[in-house]
């Protein structure tokens, strides 16, 4: 063993040189595969709004059934459609980060605890010849441990429930993981939104649901095992549904009988 | 070299495995074995992550002051598991959302840092590489053994293809809901861990302690 080896100017250089080295390995392997990240990042979100909307079936091509989307900004205080905002800018948790497209909420005002409430949102709609058939909406909220972020998808008559689906959550695997389970998430197809009197009437509740009953078709039995999950889930459909989140958009769509 | 090439590669494969004998890597073991894929993706990752870094470090060991020798391993390694990260997410993405940070914690893995230290240091290249590669073998033919039994039992397929019915889907086979949780993997690495010795049993430690006799009753 040499000792030049071990002076602190030897050190110093061979810390600097491994660093550089390093760094420059690094960002280069960032920067070359981001493009590549990003292309996968707007699959898996497109394949989400596509599954939240029951349109994904094994084998479907993902970008050719997304095409049929329309992809559209709303500004959530008024509920009418901007333009000038791609779905990347306010995606929920960019849209968090920036200053002008989120301002903070107070513990009173929120109750999904998504900390920071957004200005805008990015809808999918799917149209035919008689209006929207599919409106896809971001939801997310806390859970137990995690923010689950996730899709609902409401039918054209703004109402009824098409689908639902999370697509990031840690919640407890087994227990309130099972918010991905087919069959948890299956009885929220055809349930309604809103009660004859128009106020919003959905809720997760603890325990089965009893469907012989009045207003059955409002509720949905929360995951047993799981009540501050299911908390959750109900708190955060019943904020992104009422006049804080999607509430004015579904209002001036409902006005508009669906045109969009 | 008194030892060749192959010997390098195999050695750690069964007579010196680093989760059978080393007790290392255990962690990982525990978290990403509830499914073939992930166990297999992240084999691969390990084991050129351990060739690579071992390689890398063993070419510049001769200059590597001994004081800071721990913090330039990381570095290398550090690096190393944000290539491969970054390459998972552009090639392998659904896999690299469920494998989440326990790619980016192969940096702590033990055997990573293990083989650097114990080999990488004191040999060449060329061989460091190999015994870098040789222990991701071995960690890779437990990883592998640990996902089949999981994810034979605990969802009735093998790569995510349906090999028992279930129940639930109106089969026959009702799957073993403990096989899906971390703590099975316990159960299965013990269980190879007694097999590995009984087969081979040099790997048996001395007992470090005897067991003190029974008191006797009239003595009390």
């Amino acid at each position: 063993m040499s000792s030049s080896k071990e002076t602190i100017q030897h050190t110093l250089i061979v810390a600097f040189l491994v660093c550089l080295v390093c760094s420059v390995v690094v960002a280069g392997a960032a920067v070359a595969l981001k493009p590549m990240q990003q292309k996968n990042k707007d699959l898996d979100r497109k394949t989400n709004v596509l599954a939240a909307a029951g349109m994904l079936e094994p084998g479907t091509d993902v970008e050719a059934a997304f095409k049929q989307f329309d992809v559209r900004i709303v500004d959530l205080e008024t509920g009418e459609f901007v333009e000038g905002l791609s779905p990347e800018e306010v995606a929920p948790k960019v849209a968090a980060r920036n200053e002008e497209l989120s301002h903070p909420l107070s513990a009173s005002e929120d109750p999904a605890s998504i900390k920071r409430k957004p200005k805008y949102a990015a809808v999918y709609v799917l149209t035919n010849e008689d209006g929207i058939e599919r409106l896809v909406l971001p939801v997310y909220g806390y859970g137990l441990w995690s923010t689950l972020y996730g899709y609902m998808a409401v039918s054209g008559d703004l109402n009824t429930v098409a689908g639902i689906g999370f697509y990031e959550h840690a919640e407890t695997p087994g227990l309130g993981g099972e918010v991905d389970n087919p069959n948890w998430k299956a009885q929220w197809e055809g349930k309604e939104l809103y009660n004859a009197e128009g106020e919003l009437a959905i809720r997760v509740l603890k325990g089965g649901v009893d469907t012989s009953r009045a207003g059955s078709e409002h509720r949905v039995s929360g995951l047993s095992g799981a009540t501050l999950t299911t908390k959750g889930v109900d708190n955060l459909v019943r904020y992104w549904l009422g006049p804080e989140g999607f509430g004015p958009l579904l209002a001036n769509l409902k006005q508009r009988g669906g045109e969009v | 070299m008194s030892v060749s090439y192959k010997e390098v590669l195999t050695e750690p494969v069964f007579n010196n495995n680093p989760i059978g004998l080393q007790i290392l890597g255990i962690c990982s073991a525990l978290a990403v074995t509830s499914s073939l894929n992930t166990s297999f993706v992240m084999a691969i990752a390990l084991t050129l992550v351990t060739g690579f870094s071992s390689f890398f470090i063993s070419t510049i060991r001769s200059q590597i002051p001994s004081s800071i020798r721990i913090i330039v391993q990381m570095t290398i390694i550090a690096s190393l598991v944000i290539v491969v990260d970054q390459v998972l997410q552009a090639v392998a993405y659904d896999i690299s959302k469920k494998l989440s940070v326990f790619v980016g914690l192969i940096i702590t893995n033990c055997i990573v840092m293990g083989r650097a230290e114990a080999f990488a240091m004191k040999n060449g290249p060329v061989a460091s590489f190999v015994d870098g590669i040789g222990n991701g073998l071995g960690y890779s033919v437990v990883l592998l053994l640990v996902g089949t039994i999981r994810e034979l039992f605990g969802s009735g397929s093998l790569f995510g293809v349906q090999i028992l019915s279930l129940t639930s889907d109106g089969g026959w086979y009702l799957n073993n809901g403990l096989m899906l949780l971390p703590p099975s993997a316990f159960f299965i690495i013990g269980l190879l861990i007694w097999a590995l010795r009984s087969w081979k049993p040099s790997q048996v430690e001395e007992q470090e302690y005897q067991l003190a006799p029974h008191t006797r009753l009239q003595e009390v």
